[in-house]
């Protein structure tokens, strides 16, 4: 069981110019409304303590299937109502206080850690994963994506332990036996939480999955909107080539 | 009486309302020159038929004008000015206004596809010599717009008020503090505050959305109205104008822009839509190029994030500026000297030899003058970057080829401008990029570049052997 869990556990490369990203799972689907209910579900109960979502209305999780009673009774714990826009109670000077820096809101997280390395849901998949033990930090948490980042490992019961193992591997290089020498890092889980290794990742994917969908909850039908608007182009196109070619059959 | 003379519209198609119409049209015509208007810039307009690819921009450029005009009416409906609303406000636009998304996407993609076509225009313009006489007021007014685009941009960007628009608009503003003397009490001026605050999206917000649109649309209009009072260039820089139907009158080269440039035109708005549909509802952020990623993060005047970078159609000036360091100084001062030597060897008026000496040498003492003396490279790179920005007003006169378009231009013009559109395009890229050693040393090569294209305009297109205009357009 360990030893499975060594080989899927990511390796990451700590370098200067930072690293590398997990990409999300390809089978992540924006249509898989199963997943995205289970993100959201995480999301409200894990996240939304701290980190508001403030410019997400709770109705708009009617998106994905959700009916107006199920988000009321299932996914609301405060006060709000369903048309309310998804904020929390925390004082964001005191959390200051307390964090160092106030929980940032998520609403846009997907869309503001995209970079060159990776998509935003990439970004999130790997820091999701990335937490490891650090007595040196005042939460005793560190992170592989986010050096020294103030928030603990939140999800840590359903992770388990992580730690950081420092290996120095030998690599061949040449013909005269000549080796190069690799520090790599690589996430070692310690402790067993209360999933397994794949039914965290795939949790956390879910987790993604959602924050990228409230990163722009129209994605889905721009695209759609985008595939009409541009099959009614070609057509027009047609139009527009043809009579530009009969007004100008006779400029020669 | 002027009106009395004129003829009746000729309607050519028959119908009920045939006889109602063409008298509607008189009655106006005999209260507003409407069908002078028509034919002096559409039906009788006559433009050369052998308009390429590369002709296709202009008429573009006014499309995504009304695009931007059109769709920021919209966004201006639940769009907020204000610096505790104004981030929110948009992701309402984007989340809950019906179709707000779309509104916004035209406007951001728009706001790229501006300076796409815009530059492409230009490009134009440089290639076929479209700014050489008579049509330099033609491209003067073009790069008037071309500011008036730049501030439009400079200052809408700022609205949406996330961590580029605020640090984007604070670098640019503090780059007036550069100035001597005035600057910090100008960039107070600017702001309205001591830092980028409410005070200073609300001015920019008001520059945006009545300034600078009502200069641009003036501008616009005189663009067209010099264009048609001395006719359109075309790829082969020969004038229409010269051989003309002896019974009609109208250049034998021409053709009358509506219908063929009208439906042509039309054509040209299709394929451009396909192209800017396919980035709109596919990739809205263009790979962080059209919505920069930190963007979505709001404003937070006690954050700077590691690297602040415009959007990239002001790149290619930033990397000027970027690259005017201290060390750069002593190049730069070598690089006046040299030519105030040319122009001393090659120029035999007395006047202009003194002037450009006399010129040169203040430049020099205020570059690598004594300490104390010269001025700090950050206002030189300012002034570095301005004047590569107002340097191509300049162009009608530098140039002194005997012919306009590139096809007749010699290989020494054509190397140049191709080394111009490198260096645009390298300077650009490194704009986007954060500094390294081997980037400034880049950027500082290919500002020499671009500078030396214009600045030895006079001397390489003189030297180049071109080849004969042909008498008539070819295609």
């Amino acid at each position: 069981m360990l030893a499975c869990l060594l080989l899927t556990a990511p390796l990451v490369a700590v370098a200067a110019e930072g690293v590398k990203l997990d990409r999300l799972p390809a089978d992540v689907s924006p249509h898989d409304a199963i997943s995205l209910q289970r993100g959201a579900h995480v999301y409200v109960n894990y996240c939304l303590g701290c980190h508001s979502a403030a410019y997400m209305r709770y109705e708009r999780l009617r998106d994905f299937g959700l009916t107006e009673s199920q988000i009321r009774d299932n996914l609301i714990f405060t006060g709000a109502k369903v048309g309310d826009l998804m904020k929390i109670a925390m004082d964001p000077k005191e959390s200051k206080e307390w964090f160092g820096a106030p929980p940032p809101d998520l609403t846009l997280i997907a869309r503001s850690r995209a970079s060159g390395a990776g998509s935003g849901a990439d970004w999130l998949y790997s820091y999701l994963r990335g937490f490891y033990r650090d007595p040196s930090r005042p939460t005793g948490w560190n992170n592989t994506v986010f050096p020294n980042v103030a928030m603990p490992h939140v999800l840590w019961q359903l992770q388990g332990e992580q730690v950081l193992r420092t290996e120095v591997r030998a690599i061949p290089r040449g013909s005269k036996g000549e080796v190069e020498k690799h520090e790599l890092q690589r996430l070692v889980l310690e402790k067993p939480g209360s999933m397994s290794a794949a039914e965290y990742d795939r949790m956390v994917a879910d987790l993604v999955n959602f924050l990228v969908y409230m990163g722009e909850p129209s994605r889905q039908f721009r695209i759609e909107l985008g595939i009409y608007v541009l099959m009614f182009l070609g057509v027009m196109f047609v139009f527009a080539y043809l009579l530009k070619k009969e007004y100008w059959k006779d400029v020669h | 009486m002027a009106a009395a003379e004129k003829q009746p519209v000729a309607i050519t198609w028959a119908g009920p309302l045939n006889g109602a119409l063409s008298g509607l049209l008189t009655w106006i015509d005999q209260r507003f020159p409407l069908m002078s208007l028509w034919r002096d810039h559409l039906a009788e307009y006559y433009a050369p038929k052998n308009f390429n690819f590369w002709y296709y921009f202009g008429s573009l450029a006014m499309f995504v004008l009304v695009l931007q005009i059109v769709t920021g009416i919209f966004l201006t409906m639940h769009y907020k000015p204000d610096a505790a609303q104004a981030f929110a406000s948009v992701e309402y636009i984007m989340r809950d206004v019906p179709a707000g998304w779309l509104i916004r996407y035209l406007h951001s993609t728009g706001a790229s596809f501006f300076f796409i076509v815009v530059y492409l225009h230009m490009f134009r313009g440089l290639m076929y010599g479209s700014y050489r006489k008579p049509r330099e007021l033609v491209w003067i007014i073009g790069m008037a717009i071309y500011l008036c685009l730049m501030a439009e941009a400079f200052f809408g960007y700022l609205l949406p008020w996330g961590q580029m628009s605020y640090w984007g608009a604070q670098v640019i503003v503090n780059l007036f503090d550069a100035i001597p003397w005035v600057g910090p009490t100008l960039a107070i001026w600017i702001r309205g505050d001591y830092v980028v605050a409410d005070a200073t999206l609300n001015r920019f917000f008001a520059f945006h959305v009545i300034a600078i649109p009502l200069l641009l649309l003036a501008l616009v209009a005189a663009h067209i109205m010099a264009l048609h009072e001395v006719g359109s260039n075309n790829p082969d820089g020969v004038e229409i104008k010269k051989v003309k139907d002896p019974k009609t009158g109208h250049p034998l080269d021409g053709i009358p822009f509506h219908p063929y440039y009208t439906v042509k035109d039309t054509l040209g708005v299709v394929v451009f839509l396909i192209v800017f549909g396919v980035i709109l509802f596919f990739m809205p952020e263009f790979g962080g190029y059209f919505l920069e990623y930190n963007n979505f993060i709001p404003a937070d005047p006690l954050k700077t994030p590691p690297h602040i970078a415009p959007v990239w159609y002001f790149t290619p000036f930033y990397s000027i500026l970027r690259a005017t360091t201290e060390d750069f100084m002593i190049y730069l001062a070598l690089g006046v000297a040299a030519y105030v030597v040319l122009i001393w060897r090659t120029v035999a008026d007395l006047r202009v030899r003194t002037a450009a000496a006399a010129v040169g040498a203040v430049l020099i003492f205020f570059m690598k003058g004594p300490e104390g003396l010269a001025l700090d490279p950050k206002v030189w790179g300012v002034a570095l970057m301005g004047v590569g920005t107002l340097i191509y007003f300049l162009l009608p006169w530098l140039d002194r080829s005997p012919v306009k378009s590139i096809r007749y231009k010699g290989p020494i013009t054509k190397t140049a401008l191709a080394l111009f559109v490198v260096s645009f395009f390298v300077l650009g890229y490194l704009g986007t990029l954060s500094v390294t050693e081997g980037r400034t040393l880049a950027a500082q090569v290919f500002t020499f570049i671009y500078f030396a294209f214009f600045l030895l305009m006079p001397w390489y297109t003189r030297a180049d052997k071109t080849r004969p205009e042909p008498e008539r357009v070819t295609w």
